[in-house]
């Protein structure tokens, strides 16, 4: 399988760990990636939360130099992968504005985008049933004992009807995931509550207020961890945890399939964290 | 002189958001699913379902000028659940932008300055800069001492780039820029 990637701003900074990891683990995989060339910010959180024509035309920028490479486009930022998505879901349904907008991207760029390509999260990509297979197939380093929850926030899986990859509330692909690595999943009910993420800076005790309500839960839960497949719940549950006695490690779901594949820079990544995931992964190691 | 010209439906307002929004403000009937599914709820003032109440009977300034807008943080839990299909979200889109172009003073200065501040770095380099966002967002709002401790650990962990990505045609981002002011009502 060949793919476009798409890594974002947050992966060539903050979430480097997210970016390496994402790449070794479909390199294992046979999934082949060629980054996407010249891309631009995808606008985000500020872009739909001030201005419309940003919010479309920024990520249609990125989707038209995808269709021109050819191939679907893999977005590991759930950010990055909704403003991708919801772009390429007003061109498929014909929406006047971003018609309009693409009419301008035209203008600007010289071409525009038919929507012949597909966005896709690696979720998306690794959680089929083939790919399932394929991964337990890799793991040298089973994830036994280890008790995680999944964590997909919110980006991820709604607006149900755009993104439309697994259920907006009780989604359960990175669950099959990490359990075809070994580890224990725990049932919680929080998957799909927001962290606050995109208001960390400017409304931060709020925010601190929904990450501690998350951490809690996944304690309650029974996890050692938890799990993550965006690189703004990462870091935003990584570095809010002032309000929690014992902070709980977070991990990207990547990481974890990294270590279970035996990656030699499993390390690097994991020294990136601000809350230490060493402990929880040096008592995997003894139960050997 | 006709005594009731004083009480005619103010629906301007109400046709306005559900025209830019696309979502239908009209169908709602109060079943509270968004309040009840809202993580922000706690800060809000009012809360998203009373917004849309507010939109209906037309209080334009004491919708644009409310924190419940700023506070919403896009999560769509609101319109996961509505039974009538309103996605709040999109239309605090609308509103933000509405509130923006009024030139007054938001309801959460500092959500807006962040924006703000990092969309100028996406403007400038066409990917966002993580440390020029922190800088002008401290400047905007001087709350230089926030988070300190915290910046020196990301710079120890080598997590935060001092230097900007800058992409090959910028300048195609700068007319994306220049259009989108072009295109605010």
């Amino acid at each position: 399988m060949k793919l476009t990637y798409y890594p974002g701003c947050s992966l060539h900074s903050t979430a480097a760990g997210y970016d390496d990891s994402t790449c070794f683990v479909c390199r294992t995989l046979g999934v082949e990636l060629a980054e996407l060339n010249d891309w631009n910010c995808c606008g985000a959180s500020c872009a739909h939360a001030t201005n419309h024509f940003l919010a479309v035309a920024l990520p249609m920028r990125n989707l038209i130099l995808a269709e021109q490479a050819g191939h679907d486009v893999m977005a590991p930022c759930a950010a990055c992968y909704n403003t991708l998505k919801t772009a390429d879901h007003a061109v498929r349904g014909r929406d006047g504005q971003a018609m309009t907008i693409n009419a301008d991207l035209e203008e600007i760029m010289g071409a525009k985008y038919g929507a012949t390509i597909q966005v896709r999260h690696p979720l998306e990509v690794l959680g089929s049933w083939e790919m399932l297979r394929e991964i337990s197939a890799k793991v040298v380093r089973p994830l036994m004992g280890l008790r995680l929850v999944t964590y997909y926030g919110c980006l991820l899986t709604r607006p149900k009807n755009v993104v439309a990859f697994d259920n907006p509330e009780r989604p359960t692909t990175m669950d099959k995931i990490l359990t075809a690595l070994g580890a224990e999943v725990k049932s919680w009910s929080y998957k799909t509550d927001c962290c606050g993420g995109a208001l960390a800076l400017s409304q931060t005790a709020a925010v601190a207020t929904l990450v501690a309500k998350l951490v809690t839960e996944a304690e309650r839960a029974g996890a050692q961890a938890i799990v993550s497949a965006c690189p703004l719940c990462q870091v935003n549950l990584d570095t809010r945890q002032n309000q929690i006695a014992r902070p709980m490690p977070i991990f990207y779901f990547t990481e974890l399939m990294g270590v279970a594949f035996g990656a030699d820079a499993s390390g690097r990544w994991l020294q990136k964290h601000i809350i230490d995931p060493a402990p929880v992964l040096a008592a995997l190691a003894k139960g050997e | 002189m006709a005594t009731g010209a004083n009480i005619a439906p103010a629906l301007a307002f109400l046709e306005e958001i559900e025209a830019r929004s696309g979502q239908p403000v009209s169908l709602c009937y109060q079943c509270k699913k968004c309040a009840g599914g809202c993580p922000m709820s706690f800060a809000m003032q009012p809360y998203n379902c009373d917004l849309l109440k507010m939109i209906k009977y037309g209080e334009k300034e004491a919708v644009l000028g409310s924190n419940t807008i700023w506070l919403c943080i896009g999560c769509r839990t609101c319109g996961a659940r509505c039974p009538n299909g309103i996605d709040i979200s999109k239309i605090n889109d609308v509103l933000r932008e509405m509130a923006l172009a009024s030139g007054k003073k938001a309801g959460e200065p500092r959500t807006a300055a962040f924006h703000q501040s990092f969309l100028a770095t996406v403007e400038q380099f066409g990917r966002s800069y993580e440390a020029g966002t922190i800088g002008l967002f401290k400047l905007k709002t001087a709350s230089f001492t926030q988070d300190l401790a915290l910046g020196l650990k990301f710079v120890a962990k080598n997590k935060l780039k001092l230097l900007p990505d800058r992409i090959k045609r910028a300048g195609e981002i700068k007319r994306i820029f220049r259009k989108a002011r072009e295109a605010v009502i």
